[in-house]
């Protein structure tokens, strides 16, 4: 089965890649955006049940796809 | 932990890691300026060499993958590494070492892209913070010129984390102007506290962004980093 990861940076941290995508579709003449907020997407395969398999790739996010000093992350079956 | 080689001369291991760039720089550095016996270390051994100090290079371990000293945090050699630094083995890491670092969670924080999104290259004037580990006493007061080459070096820690590690005297660099003064321009690269180098509780493990082996004679700018190699060398004892 196939599950997916998301991870992105804390409200609170610094976005740099995403303010700059932000300010030049800014300067573009798109003014009605606000912010931009990139993240990372890892589509993960992994065998056996679902149970097990979510709480693999819960494991993974945890302690290695996401660093949580700066990053969240969420997972789900895709 | 003894100082028993032969020579009896501090015996030090430098890992590398795929992408590792400057190991070269760092082997220069300490063979041209002090009398130790340095061993190399490729990622995938499991064992470390009886050594009384590691130094972790700086470079793109496996292309900074996922986050810069992410992968390398998972490699052959971390356990080891681990260990010694749970027996209270001193280690040195340079720029993508403190990111190894870091992400092995044998310091706090996180390094990440710089503010202004780009690769700095450039010389940094670094304030040495007040404090009691063997660094801090040796280079008590001093402000160093070394140069900094990193495009995910600005080092992030949540406020409450930033309180710990000033209660607990671990901030040792912190980027300042050339007459030592932190001002909101000495901050090449949106740092937390302006921070460029942390030790460990025990003050025997230092990260730090820039990278004194780069400064190590007179004739490439500065020699100031020999102060910090030296103060390396000191916390093997």
């Amino acid at each position: 089965m196939k599950y997916e990861v998301i991870v992105e940076l804390k409200d609170e941290v610094l976005d740099t890649q995403g303010r700059a995508i932000q300010q030049t579709l800014h300067r573009l003449g798109h003014e009605a955006l606000g912010s931009v907020k990139v993240s990372k997407r890892f589509v993960l395969e992994v065998s056996g049940d679902e149970a097990q398999g979510l709480a693999l790739v819960q494991k993974l996010a945890a302690e290695h796809l996401a660093n949580t000093v700066a990053e969240t992350f969420s997972c789900r079956k895709l | 932990m003894t100082r028993a080689s032969s020579a009896g001369n501090p015996r030090v291991a430098l890992v590398q890691f795929p992408g590792s760039n400057c190991d070269a720089d760092c082997i220069d550095a300490f063979k041209r300026l002090f009398s130790i016996d340095l061993q190399l270390v490729w990622h995938e051994n499991h064992e470390l060499p009886a050594v009384d100090g590691v130094i972790l290079p700086g470079g793109f371990s496996y292309g900074d993958y996922l986050r810069g000293g992410a992968l390398a945090s998972c490699s052959k050699i971390m356990p080891a590494i681990k260990a010694f630094a749970n027996k209270g083995g001193a280690i040195l890491g340079i720029c993508n070492g403190f990111q190894v670092l870091t992400e092995s969670h044998l310091l706090p924080g996180i390094l990440m892209k710089n503010a202004g999104q780009k690769f700095i290259c450039e010389y940094a004037n670094l304030k040495v913070v007040a404090g009691s580990s063997v660094y801090h006493k040796s280079l008590s007061g001093k402000t160093l010129r070394v140069p900094i080459a990193h495009g995910e070096g600005r080092f992030y820690v949540p406020d409450a984390e930033l309180k710990k590690l000033q209660d607990k005297g671990q901030i040792l660099f912190q980027y300042a102007d050339a007459k030592g003064q932190v001002t909101d321009e000495s901050n090449p690269n949106g740092a937390t506290a302006h921070i460029a180098g942390i030790v460990s509780e025990n003050g025997k493990i230092l990260g730090m962004m820039p990278h004194p082996e780069r400064a190590s004679d007179p004739l490439l700018g500065s020699a100031d980093g020999k102060l910090i190699l030296e103060a390396f060398l000191a916390t093997l004892v």
